[in-house]
């Protein structure tokens, strides 16, 4: 019971007596028993450095301890705690309140997603899509068969897929996506860039097989290039360059 | 036939028909707009090979991408094996359909049946 209140009590940082307020929009929907989603509005204390998950937080805490919602290492690292906030895919641990500039905070769960409930949403077809373009390096040799120990690139080399590498796989570019709204077997901004990534690293031999994948009916040529993946990702990843890069090799521009 | 030659096809003939009409336009300013669209002047450039030729060729690129821009917009809006075939072969088969009756009317305007 103790460590029960020890989890509840490091849930939050913020202050209730901080001067300053915001209003908490929560879209609340529970596929199992409501039809429509519904929003329920919280007034939140806030410090300047308060983020939108601490908000969510507060209000699990003090007000309503059944708003469903992802989250684990608040440092934008796990990609657990992606949603809508004020209609725009973010981060709700790397987004703060007084950054927004408004006294009113939306928070719905992602677009492009099954809602679990409230702002949890099923990641099913993000890893499924993920899994499909094999995010590993091929090769027919191994650490274990030759005597080198390690692949080495050259900074160059690197460079090539590095920013590729910081994905978290947190589908704010999926949410993003004009055509994953429409088109429910496109692979999605998420994949098409790890397939990138790892077609542009040095070490890798499955260029060709990994190229068969996407380029199917609904694989890389369904991007419209709307630019709305780039934009969202807090990582800094660039999804609609590395798909216009792809389709590089597919239109045999690169090699 | 694999999605990226489908799209190399279809990008080739975007480029293609833009040069193609350009030179269709330029050649309507070789005369007033009014007196190039006259029913004479245009069974003249039906007569004429070159001109006819270039016709077809035009038919032919924008049926292509025309149909396969359709076929694009179709799988987007809704998703499903038979659904895909249908939409695919339909595409296919409209764009024959368009192509031969658009040629049946070069051919048969080019050899003064009309």
């Amino acid at each position: 019971m103790a460590q029960v209140s020890g989890i509840a009590d490091e849930q939050t940082s913020t202050p209730l007596s901080s001067s300053k307020s915001v209003t908490l929009r929560i879209a609340r929907y529970n596929p199992e028993h409501d039809d429509t989603s519904q929003f329920m509005e919280f007034t939140v204390p806030y410090e300047i450095w308060t983020t939108v998950l601490e908000a969510i937080l507060e209000v699990k805490k003090h007000f309503d301890h059944s708003v469903a919602v992802r989250y684990s290492c608040r440092q934008a690292t796990c990609g657990s705690c992606g949603m809508i906030i004020n209609g725009k895919p973010r981060l709700a641990c790397f987004t703060k309140i007084s950054e927004l500039n408004s006294n009113v905070i939306t928070v719905e769960p992602m677009n492009n997603f099954p809602i679990i409930r409230d702002l949890a949403v099923k990641f099913e077809r993000l890893f499924d899509t993920h899994h499909k373009i094999k995010p590993y390096l091929i090769r027919d040799d191994s650490e274990l068969e030759s005597d080198a120990k390690e692949f080495l690139q050259s900074p160059q080399e690197l460079e090539q897929y590095i920013q590729f590498a910081n994905c978290i796989k947190c589908g704010l570019c999926n949410s993003a996506c004009p055509t994953m709204a429409t088109d429910s077997s496109f692979v999605g901004p998420q994949a098409l860039a790890q397939a990138y990534r790892y077609v542009a690293d040095s070490r890798d031999k499955g260029k060709d097989s990994r190229l068969k994948i996407i380029d199917d009916s609904h694989g890389i040529w369904r991007c419209h290039f709307a630019g709305s993946c780039s934009q969202v990702c807090p990582k800094g990843v660039d999804p609609a360059m590395g798909i216009q890069l792809l389709r590089g090799y597919l239109l045999g521009f690169r090699s | 036939m694999r999605e990226s030659t489908i799209m190399k096809i279809h990008y080739g003939t975007a480029l293609a028909a833009v040069a193609l009409v350009a030179v269709h336009i330029l050649m309507r300013l070789t005369m007033g707009f009014a007196e190039s669209l006259e029913y004479e002047t245009v069974l003249a450039n039906y007569k004429f090979i070159p001109y006819a030729l270039m016709l077809e060729l035009i038919l032919i690129l924008l049926s292509i991408h025309g149909f396969n821009g359709l076929r694009v917009i179709l799988l987007e809006l809704k998703q499903g094996r038979s659904y895909e075939k249908a939409v695919s072969y339909g595409c296919f088969v409209a764009m024959i359909g368009l192509i031969a009756y658009g040629s049946r009317t070069i051919i048969m305007t080019n050899m003064g049946m009309v």
